[in-house]
């Protein structure tokens, strides 16, 4: 580590940026579970709303998707990414000034965005709720990050671009085009503005977006950070470049067409439907490509699992990953989308992936980071990282396995039906039904979000000047 | 779709999956050699193996691509092409459709030739009519039928569009749409107290006499064509009875008042493209024998 302690004072890179990012990840990603944490409760016990508008579901899911999403995800990408660049191309940002405005500008996006959803100022789009003025500011932040990713790449001092690279920058420009052809719209207001998309066609851009910003904001920017950050923290190199090669040209080309999936049985045409099922079947090996690149790197090493909770992190949301990339493959099958659709399985779904790989990655990634940024030998406490890894773990399983139970049974009992031919439930029965799960998710949802508080008190501890970090325990006690 | 159209998704189509298939093959290596030999590159120090790719994964891969293009010979999805099966979702659920009434169909048809009466009381059909009122009905009438602010109670004597089984079933066949004009530009403030006395009193309540008496010359001029001079109202209008103490808005003085000044608008709404005769038949039954 002493030579990485030494990067600190290294004249080449900029930290500085890096470091307001993996900081605001943090903060971000405490206020974003906060309010997950919270319409998780309201779904269980609708009164927690207290009558207040500002504080309805209807106002605040939005707000939760988009501060976990955009803010926390979207810091965490913005660190990773600008670290890694510099490192893996041995040359600083190409602009400091331009880099400071990438984040001054994204901090204004999320302000906004943590002002304007719960005021009801929204498009309607899922996960593309935010109203035309923020979207152009979006979309400038963006250029200047593409400038900043691009124009270092172009300066780099090593011959090849490393496979995070790759990744970062099909994110970095997939998202922009998404962004734009999705967001477009006709201004009636400052807060107001309606879809130059009509009907289907609208339902099938915005999910062609949407599945997108599952697949190129929440998997290709994260498998960037995973071919950078497992190498690095288990030491070892990746297990197999041919595998990098096929599992990125083939993802990036087929995730495109997924889509169509979230429309299964609806008034889009059937041939759209089955390319998008098709197109997600063949994606679970591209998926499961990163999945295996990132474990078998750790061949030969692990054993350092035992001692390690930052390798245990990237190496169970690796083990998540590959799971939720399983799940969304089966749930695209038609037969299998017509039990899982419109229930509490999807949800559940969301967050094996959200959770389980893009929080549980970022955390690992940003404990990496912190003791550099912050010029330490290691992290204040490592039994404190461990201590988080088990709620990040918990709290995940819990939230996951209630929304599965869930899911399930809702499907199973809206489509039960008696012999009389009349359906055995009413829509509310199976709401009632599903009241012990969401209280089994609160509880699994307050666990990861107590861990991001546990998270909070080492990053603090570790910034602090006049604070030691605590000696490393015996791996018997970690273990 | 246009033929172009068509075209270019078969195009875009085959050239994604010939483009990833072919990208699997050129890396496929048979050599084992090179297991363990990394590819001379470091990115600040990370070194890359050149390791073949994990046989299973190439046969999953290879497995999902042969499935994926069989199933688009089978089924429709390259443009226009409709598939070898000539599948289709709507054609799907017409299938079901078809299924499902063949099982049902003696059954529901000897209950639509029962006249309603006869059929309201049989516990079969209270059955099937309580299950299609939770799904269709309850959402606004409460799963008891008894009704809300702003939706009627089904389960008391008081009808606003008359509670003969052929009245209900014309209400759920084509739904009733409510107009009751907004008087408050007309009466003006003085006048919408006044007539909100008249219309209190018409249910027995204590009220200021010099109000109701100015307020009944309201009334027997806007309000007596709908709900008749006496109050009692007229089902075949959908004008609800005044006199009853039954109140579909609320029956303070605060409530009819504002009934008066901005007029209400309830909507029912109708079902005949939603359930099917029988269905409706069933479900007619149920509600008149809500009240019985």
């Amino acid at each position: 580590m002493s030579e990485l302690n030494s990067a600190l004072e290294h004249p080449t890179y900029n930290y500085k940026v890096v470091r307001q990012f993996a900081v605001m990840t943090v903060v971000w990603g405490i206020v974003g579970m906060l309010v997950g944490v919270l319409i998780a409760a309201q779904l269980a016990w609708p009164a927690l709303n207290m009558g207040v508008e500002w504080l309805h579901f209807g106002r605040l899911r939005p707000l939760h998707t988009n501060a976990v999403i955009f803010a926390f995800g979207g810091c965490a990408l913005f660190a990773t990414s600008y670290y890694i660049v510099q490192r893996t191309c041995q040359v600083r940002l190409i602009s400091d000034g331009l880099a400071a405005m990438t984040f001054w500008g994204w901090q204004l996006v999320i302000l906004c965005a943590a002002i304007s959803l719960p005021m009801g100022w929204t498009s309607g789009k899922e996960y593309a709720e935010l109203e035309w003025p923020i979207d152009l500011l979006i979309t400038v932040v963006w250029v200047l990050y593409a400038i900043v990713f691009f124009g270092t790449i172009i300066k780099r001092k090593v011959k090849h671009i490393y496979v995070a690279n790759w990744f970062l920058g099909s994110f970095i420009i997939t998202v922009a085009v998404l962004h734009i052809m999705n967001s477009m719209a006709i201004p009636v207001a400052a807060t107001k503005s309606y879809s130059v998309y009509a009907g289907t066609v609208d339902a099938m851009v915005q999910w062609w977006y949407g599945h997108n910003a599952v697949g190129f904001f929440l998997t290709a920017g994260f498998l960037g950070m995973m071919y950078y950050f497992v190498p690095k923290q288990a030491e070892r190199p990746v297990y197999s470049y041919r595998l990098s090669i096929v599992h990125f040209w083939a993802l990036v080309a087929v995730y495109i067409w997924a889509g169509p999936h979230h429309l299964h049985y609806t008034a889009l045409p059937d041939w759209a439907q089955s390319l998008g099922m098709v197109m997600s079947l063949i994606l679970l090996a591209p998926s499961w490509g990163g999945m295996i690149n990132g474990m078998m790197t750790l061949s030969g090493a692990w054993h350092k699992l035992r001692t390690d909770p930052i390798l245990r992190f990237l190496v169970v949301s690796l083990s998540f990953y590959g799971m939720s990339t399983f799940e969304g493959p089966m749930m695209s099958i038609k037969t299998v989308n017509a039990l899982s659709h419109y229930t509490d399985w999807t949800i559940g779904h969301v967050h094996s992936g959200a959770l389980g790989w893009v929080a549980m990655i970022s955390i690992g990634c940003l404990y990496h980071l912190f003791p550099i940024l912050f010029g330490k030998e290691r992290m204040y406490s490592i039994s404190l990282i461990n201590t988080h890894f088990w709620m990040s773990t918990i709290g995940t399983v819990l939230y996951i396995a209630s929304m599965w139970v869930n899911g399930i049974m809702q499907g199973l009992m809206w489509r039960a039906y008696n012999q009389d031919g009349t359906l055995t439930y009413s829509f509310v029965e199976s709401v009632a039904a599903s009241y012990p799960g969401y209280v089994v998710r609160v509880l699994g949802g307050a666990i990861f979000f107590a861990g991001m508080l546990v998270m909070a008190y080492n990053v603090y501890m570790t910034a602090r000047k006049d604070v030691e970090a605590q000696p490393a325990p015996a791996a018997a006690s970690v273990a | 779709m246009a033929s172009f159209w068509s075209l270019w998704v078969i195009v875009l189509t085959s050239l994604t999956i010939i483009l990833i298939t072919w990208i699997l093959f050129a890396n496929r290596t048979r050599d084992q050699n090179t297991e363990g030999n990394t590819t001379g590159h470091v990115y600040d120090g990370i070194e890359e193996y050149d390791n073949p790719l994990p046989s299973w994964w190439f046969g999953m891969f290879l497995l999902t691509i042969v499935f994926g293009v069989g199933y688009l010979v089978i089924y429709p999805g390259l443009g226009n092409y409709q598939g070898l099966l000539g599948w289709s979702s709507i054609e799907q659920h017409d299938r079901a459709v078809a299924k499902a009434d063949e099982k049902y169909r003696d059954m529901r048809d000897r209950y639509l030739a029962m006249p309603i009466e006869e059929i309201a009381s049989d516990p079969a059909v209270r059955k099937m009519g309580m299950r299609m009122f939770s799904n269709n009905c309850a959402q606004c009438h409460g799963a008891d039928g008894k009704g809300a602010y702003g939706f009627p109670n089904l389960t008391d004597d008081d009808w606003i569009y008359g509670g003969t089984p052929e009245a209900i079933k014309a209400t759920l066949v084509n739904g009733r749409q409510a107009a009751m004009p907004a008087w408050g530009s007309i009466l003006g403030d003085q006048g919408i107290a006044e007539t909100t006395a008249y219309v209190m009193s018409l249910s027995g309540r204590d009220v200021d006499d010099s109000l109701a008496s100015a307020g009944e010359k309201h009334f027997q001029t806007y309000c007596a064509a709908c709900h008749q001079a006496d109050g009692t109202g007229n089902q075949a209008l959908g004008a609800p009875n005044l006199t009853n103490g039954i109140w579909l808005y609320g029956g303070s003085a605060e409530q009819i008042a504002h009934t008066l000044r901005a007029g209400r608008n309830g909507v029912m709404p109708a079902f005949k493209d939603t359930l099917t005769e029988d269905k409706i038949h069933i479900l007619t039954a149920y509600v008149y024998g809500l009240n019985q």
